[in-house]
Order: structure tokens, then sequence, then C-alpha cells
């Protein structure tokens, strides 16, 4: 088992009675139900603080109850959702019929994170003590940054009364405007506009100002740029309450996938490449890797972001942001990051489960005893390849269909209830 | 030897295939500018012009040089992107592919619009222009042209000066000419030039007046005004000054120092009408080979 939160990393048995844990270490006795690990790995379930359903507005895409079905099947077993619905969930109903449809799907915990600005429109801010009575774990405009300071100063004060997070997409969208990837050699090659490293690093420099102003907990979402990872860091250095994730995605791919030819040599300008924040350069990719090491970055998300097929099949320029991630994010992690000695286990799966779990403060994220039981078991050896067509998503866009992967959840439990595997 | 079933971009093109392209225009060059001597090389092969945006001379070119090889062209215009217009163009072109047609002539103003396409129908398809990436042929007749004048491409200095950052020509001219071996340098508005242009291999200027005097080739491209105005700099007197081939300017070129531009001219803004009208002006001799590149070019990719 391995467990960072209570700083474990043993062979063990975890005994489990009335959906708590109950005791870690050797068992003696019988159980009711053993479910045999022997080889695998142990840890807490797993956490994606950063997932998209589109349940209401394009069921088409995701509904709450694929999206919590992804989630069990990727392993996970809480995300945090954001609030870019149709209509966006800047009310107390909206939050209520999100933790009433993962209710009723019953696979995965979801903590909805509710507007910071109705309408996700970045003027009026939205009721935050009703939106987090109703059930929120924090507030995001998520997909687009609250560009006016005054207003962002507002709702921190707010959110540090509440004592719950601000999670920003940090871009400013002046200096990205109408870019469609990394703005650099790639971009320039492609004749594709680009989004500059700056208007993260710019956005994030002004948030962690802020935080630092209120003492708000600000959480920066989807970390992609070197200059950002280094702001961040600086801001943890001198103790502002700040945290950050970034996405598997940016983990392990840079802006030169969009040079990608296909077997007659012709440019893909493969549209699954497209998201925001975009894929950036390998000396980004590298900047948040150590940033994950150090712990300057404290989450990996996958930033699952469905989209149907006819939103991709489209010009470069015209496509939708954003990847499917719920159900190759843990495999991927395994592969590039922990099987290349990028990270150990015990800095993945803390990533995956304590750090989100103190961002969004709850109470799991650990399998000491008293927690809920919430356990993902790890098969690590497992080789498969990665297969849009077989995923629990009603969305395939993920640019890693066919990958050879390593590693994958083979059981899931909620509350001590088997979700996914067995 | 040339076995490319479509024209994308001049980024993926060998030496050899391009010289292989300009060979084969230089065969077309004398018989391009009349219909009287048609030739039978597309006879039975249907061109369709599919243009989502407008380019009247483009357009003319591609036609002109289709019908001097025998094949029926079609026109089809359609401005306009997929989402506003409510089909998508995979749709569109497999829609016109079903139609049975031989060669696709596409320009769109979305960057990889013609590599989209080309990846959804068995047809050949030529890029008439994507977004801000490529130009082929136009890249084509302007080696071509170069090729013509001074006979080689090794130790010349060709400079394309203004938006760098939003032209596909410039984009096609580099990789071309880079290609070809020589030296490319590229001059305009500091936030017109990308600053990663150098690793496409050309050498960005930011004085103009320092480079005009060393270039063999000025490449000459045309601004657009609502680009400037406000922007990029106070005026577009502003950019003549800086930027523009003007009649002092062209006295300060090497003797043997040829002026081109891919068209249309603003006259007065990004060159002198003195200088477009001029001696060392081949802007119109490009126009002429640009038909018989793309007589090269249809005839190519169709294996003729």
């Amino acid at each position: 088992m391995c467990d960072p939160a209570s700083h474990r990393d043993e062979l063990s048995d975890v005994l489990v009675r009335d959906g708590k844990i109950v005791q870690v270490g050797r068992v003696k006795g019988k159980a009711d139900r053993v479910i045999d690990a022997a080889g695998k790995i142990v840890c807490p379930g797993l956490i994606d603080m950063h997932v998209h359903f589109r349940e209401p507005g394009n069921d088409e895409a995701e509904t709450i109850a694929s999206g919590v079905a992804a989630a069990a099947a990727g392993g996970f077993t809480a995300v945090a959702v954001m609030p870019n619905t149709e209509p966006p969930m800047d009310t107390a109903q909206g939050v209520e019929r999100m933790c009433l449809g993962a209710a009723r799907a019953g696979l995965a915990r979801v903590h909805p994170i509710a507007c910071i600005t109705k309408g996700r429109k970045g003027s009026e801010l939205a009721e935050l003590a009703n939106l987090s009575r109703a059930g929120a774990a924090g507030f995001s405009d998520d997909g687009a940054w609250v560009a006016d300071a005054a207003r962002m100063r507002r709702a921190m004060e707010c959110a540090r009364t509440i004592g719950k997070p601000i999670i920003s997409h940090a871009e400013d969208p002046k200096l990205s405007a109408h870019g469609v990837m990394h703005e650099g050699a790639v971009s320039t090659r492609a004749g594709l506009a680009g989004i500059s490293a700056r208007s993260e690093a710019a956005a994030v420099e002004r948030d962690v100002l802020l935080a630092e102003e209120t003492g708000a907990s600000l959480h920066v979402a989807h970390v992609s740029v070197a200059g950002a990872v280094e702001v961040i860091r600086r801001a943890k250095a001198r103790g502002v309450r700040v945290t950050a994730e970034a996405t598997t995605h940016h983990l392990t791919l840079s802006d030169e996938c969009l040079l990608e030819r296909d077997e007659a040599g012709i440019l893909k300008y493969d549209t699954n490449y497209k998201m925001n924040p975009p894929l950036r350069t390998r000396a980004d990719v590298e900047a948040l890797r150590a940033g994950v090491r150090d712990g300057t970055i404290d989450c990996i998300v996958s930033d699952h972001a469905p989209h149907g097929a006819e939103t991709k099949a489209v010009e470069f320029s015209e496509a939708s942001f954003g990847i499917v991630g719920l159900e190759t994010t843990l495999p991927l992690i395994i592969t590039e990051l922990i099987e290349t000695g990028v990270l150990s286990w015990s800095q993945a799966v803390a990533a995956l489960t304590a750090n989100p779990a103190g961002v969004l403060g709850v109470s799991s994220g650990t399998l000491a005893a008293g927690a809920d039981a919430d356990i993902t078991i790890i098969d690590p050896g497992r080789e498969w390849t990665i297969d849009v067509n077989a995923i629990r998503s009603r969305s395939r866009n993920s640019p890693f269909d066919g990958r050879k992967v390593k590693g994958v959840a083979s059981c899931v439990l909620v509350a001590g209830e088997v979700k996914a595997g067995g | 030897m040339w076995n490319r079933k479509h024209l994308l971009g001049l980024e993926e093109l060998s030496r050899e295939e391009i010289v292989e392209v300009l060979d084969r225009a230089r065969t077309f060059r004398e018989s391009c500018t009349s219909s009287a001597r048609k030739h039978s090389t597309l006879a039975g092969k249907t061109v369709v012009m599919l243009f989502f945006e407008p380019s009247t001379r483009t357009t003319t070119s591609f036609t002109l040089a289709a019908q001097r090889l025998s094949a029926d062209v079609v026109g089809f215009s359609n401005s306009g992107s997929s989402t506003t217009k409510g089909e998508t163009l995979i749709d569109t072109v497999r829609n016109i592919e079903a139609m049975g047609v031989d060669i696709l002539v596409i320009r769109h103003g979305a960057s990889g619009a013609p590599h989209l396409a080309a990846r959804h129908v068995d047809v050949s398809v030529v890029n008439a222009g994507d977004g801000t990436h490529e130009h082929p042929t136009q890249g084509l007749l302007d080696l071509y042209t170069i090729r013509e004048k001074k006979g080689k491409f090794e130790g010349l200095k060709v400079v394309i000066v203004g938006d760098i950052a939003h032209s596909r020509v410039a984009r096609s001219n580099i990789f071309g000419l880079r290609t070809l071996g020589a030296e490319v340098f590229v001059s305009g508005p500091a936030t017109l030039v990308p600053e990663h242009i150098t690793e496409l291999g050309a050498t960005v200027v930011k004085d103009f007046d320092e480079i005009v005097g060393e270039a063999d080739v000025i490449n000459v491209l045309r601004i657009q005004r609502e680009r400037i105005e406000g922007t990029v700099l106070p005026s577009t007197a502003e950019y003549t000054r800086l930027f523009g081939l003007t009649r002092e300017r062209e006295r300060r070129m090497k003797p043997d120092a040829i002026v081109m531009h891919p068209g249309p001219i603003n006259r007065g803004v990004e060159i002198a009408p003195e200088v477009a009208d001029g001696s060392r002006s081949v802007i119109l001799e490009q126009v002429t080979n640009g038909v018989a590149v793309r007589m090269a070019v249809l005839s190519m990719v169709v294996g003729k």
C-alpha cells in the first residue's frame, strides 16, 4: 500500500468496515470479502480535481453519469467538476443538480466547483456563500480568467471568509487573443495564431499578489509554462497560500506534436492536440516536472474535456479546445512519469490523492484508520493499448489513442463498495 | 522523381522535387500565355477551384493553367468558415469528390485546411494558400522567376519585407529558398516579424536600410492597412518611411538586383509606383510565370 498522507509505503492489509477504513497493517481474523491485491498497489482513492462534464448543456458530449463512469473506470473515486456547463454552475440549484446527478450515478464522488462570477462573465460576483452551502468545494470561472483585478480581489475576500479555494484559469485574454496553440517556433512554422507563455505567467503573478493581499487560498489550474511555475515557487517560499496543478498532457507532450505528419507525409494539424492552455515547449514540460518533484505543483489532473467529434473534425483554428483524460491519466502517469523515473510512486500518488484532498478541503485522500474507504488498487505491470472506442466517456477526443501504456486501475472502491474492476 | 499526389507546401519538398517543378514549368513557359496552343495533358480531367477566400488573381491563374492543359474547370467559391457556413470542410470536399473530379485547388483562410481536405479525399489537392501557413505555387513562381533572372540560388541574398507574421508567401519563400541554398533575410515592423522565424532559416534585419544595398532580390509583401494603422504603427506613411521600397531605397540597391511583389500592390505604401513599374521590377513576369508553374503543378500531381 502507498499512502503519502500517512507516510506509508509498505506491504500491508487494509481492513474496511461500514464504508470506513478500520485498520491498516497486519490484519488478523476473517473478513466477509477479501480482495487479493498481491503484487498491486493499494492507494487512497484517486482524486481528479479538474474535469468537465457537459450536463446540462451538451449531453451528447458527456453526461454526469457517463463522466463518473469514466472516472471510476480510470481509477478515480472523486472528481472536481468545473462549472462551465450551459448554463454555467452559478446558482445553488446548479450545484445541487450536479450533486444529485452524481449521487444517482453513484460511481464516484463529485465535488462541484461553482462559478466565481455570474455566467462566468467576469463582472458580477456569484453568491459564493450560497453556492458553498449547496455543496461547492471551490470557485472558478474555469476557461475564463477574472480579468478585473478588483473583482477578483472581492471574490478572494469572500472565498477566504467561506474557507474555500479560488481556482484560477490564469490567462490574460488580451495577450492570448485568437491564439490556438503555444506561441513559438512551431506556431510560426505551422502558421497558427499563438498563445504567449506570458499570457499565463502574468495572470498567475497577479492572482498570487491578490491572494497574498487577501489571505485567500488560491489554486492555479493547469499550469503550463515555466514562468508560472517560477512565480508559484517564489510565492510558496514567502508563505502565500497558493497551490497548483498540472495536467497529464502538459507533463508528457510538447507543442512539437503539432509538427506530426501522417503516413503520406501530410501535416496532420491534429485537433486532438488543441487544448487551453496549449501544449508548450519541451523546456516547459521539464519545468512542470521539476515543479511536481519539488512540490511547487501539488496536483496532477486530467482536465477531462469531452467534445463531440463534429467539433474536432474541422480546421484547427475552428476546433474546440480540450481532450478527454479520465481514462488515460493514470496509465500515462505510470508509463511516462513513474516508469521513466521522473516521479516516484509516492510523489505521483500524493499528487492524485492527499494533495488534491487538501486543496478541496475534503477528508478523503488517505488510507488512515477512520477515513472513508475510497480506495484505488493499481496493477502497475499490466500492458495495454489505449483505444478511444473502448472508453466509458461519451467523447473520443484523445491524442493518446493507440498508445501503448503500462499500468491500470484494477479495482476501485468508494465508501467500501466496489465501483469498478474487482 | 516527383511522385506526390498533392502539393500542400514547400516545407516538405526536396531540392530535386522543386527543381523538377521549375524545369517542367519552363516547358510550358512559351505556350502558357496563349490558348492557341493548348496542351492535351489534362484532357478528360476535371479541376475544381475551391476558394473559401476570394482571390480573383489566383483563381484566374489556376483556371487558365488548367484550361491550357485541356482540363475541365469548375469554380466553387464560398467564403466563411465551416462553423458559420453550416457544412464542414470535410463534407464539402467529399461531396465534390463524389461528383467525380481529379484535382481540388483549395484556398482557405484557415492554416491546414487543404491538409485536412487531403486527408479525407482520394483525389489530388493543390494548396492555393492556407491561412498564414503556405502558398506553395506562389513560392514556386517566385523561385522560378529568381532562377530565370539570377541563374542560381547559392550565395543569393533574398530580402522579404513586410508583414512576415501573417504571410503565407513569406513562409513558402523561406522554405523553398533555404532548400535551394539562398540566404533569406526578413524585415518589417517588430510585431509583424515573429521572433521564431529564425528557426525556419531566415535572418531578421530590424533596420530595412541596412540590407537594401546588399540584396540580390527584394520581395515586397503586400501590407494590409488595417493591420498597420493604430496598432503596429501610427500610420501607413510611417510604414512607408521605415519599410517601403521607395525611390531613394531603390537607388541604393545593387545594379543587378531585382524587385518582386506577389500582388496586389498598394502603390505608394509598401512600394513606390516608380519602383513597381521600373527596370528592376519583375512583377508582371512573376504573374506570367505563375501560369506556367501552375500548369506544371497540375500536371505533376496527377502523374502526367
